[in-house]
């Protein structure tokens, strides 16, 4: 085996907020009838994760579940445990019309905290991130600029951001650009 | 700047996390259609001036087509609902209907 290696090698910006490339972290997407019976109780054994509810995001273990569409989850997981966790996935919910697999390599995870990270990502995305509509706990689909992506809030301070690995490199520079010292805008003042 | 709830994501989309896929229940002509049928269903639109139904897709989103009602010249958004029916839900067409008295109505 080659060794893995994240889209952006680790890479990291010092702005108002930080930056960083979170590494190689283990994803599996999962397809199938969320509201199916014996759904949830699969993959609750399989992931020790709960199937999250629509927009949501559920962890256990060390792993996160994220709800992705109306026949879709995400999940996130150790590097190393992925492809087992999918194999699992799959065997849990044999019988049932559904697909697990490693998707590890298609996207790039990146980290974004501080102070104003809520005001960083408003820069960005059209999507509402105020601490009224968003917090912990939510998944949100949407874009950056003009590529789509994805996140939720690990806690208060922090965004956890997922895009295709092909456009790493352009989520990172939106992201460092809209964090450069002398751009802050004071949009959520509470420090949220 | 308009803004459609996503049916299935239940979240307000801002118009530039969607991409436009034109005017809904269009009924699809195939083979063995006449020429007439198969021409209208390629090129004839309604185009209205007021109520309109149509098709969306939250591309940046969940992926999923869904329509919406809305009107072209208010702007003002009546509903969406789910791509998986071949006509408006009656509810909305009633409070539609309320809402634009001279509406000639769905179909
Ligand atoms: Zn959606």
């Amino acid at each position: 085996m080659s060794e893995a290696v994240s889209a952006l090698a680790g890479a990291t910006y010092d702005g108002y907020c930080k930056v960083s490339d979170a590494g190689p972290v283990g994803m599996v997407t999962l397809r199938g009838d969320l509201a199916a019976k014996g759904f949830g109780a699969a993959v609750k054994k399989a992931t020790g994760c709960a199937v999250p509810g629509q927009g949501a995001l559920t962890s256990a273990k060390g792993r996160r579940l994220a709800w992705m569409s109306p026949d879709e989850l995400l999940l996130f997981c150790g590097y190393d445990e992925a492809g087992t966790l999918a194999t699992a996935l799959g065997a849990a919910l044999a019988g049932q019309h559904a697909l697990a697999v490693n998707v590890s390599d298609a996207r790039v995870v990146l980290h974004l905290e501080g102070v104003g990270a809520r005001e960083v990502m408003a820069k960005l995305t059209p999507a509402d991130v105020s601490p009224e509509a968003f917090g912990p706990g939510q998944m949100r689909r949407t874009r950056l600029a003009q590529v789509a992506a994805a996140f939720h809030m690990p806690d208060a301070a922090r965004f956890e951001i997922i895009a295709f690995r092909s456009v790493a490199a352009y989520v990172f520079e939106l992201l460092s650009t809209a964090a450069q010292p002398g751009g802050e805008v004071g949009l959520f003042p509470a420090g949220e | 700047m308009l803004i459609l709830e996503c049916p299935y994501c239940g979240v307000m989309a801002d118009e530039t996390e969607l991409a436009a896929g034109g005017e809904a229940h269009l009924k699809r002509e195939g083979p063995g259609s006449s020429d007439a049928d198969f021409e209208a269903y390629l090129f004839d639109r309604m185009n209205p001036k007021g109520v309109h139904f149509e098709r969306w897709r939250h591309a940046s989103g969940c992926g999923k087509w869904f329509h919406a009602a809305r009107n072209t010249v208010t702007l003002e958004v009546y509903g969406t609902y789910s791509a998986q029916v071949s006509e408006p839900p009656k509810a909305l067409v009633t409070a539609i209907k309320r809402k634009v008295p001279g509406w000639e109505g769905w179909m």
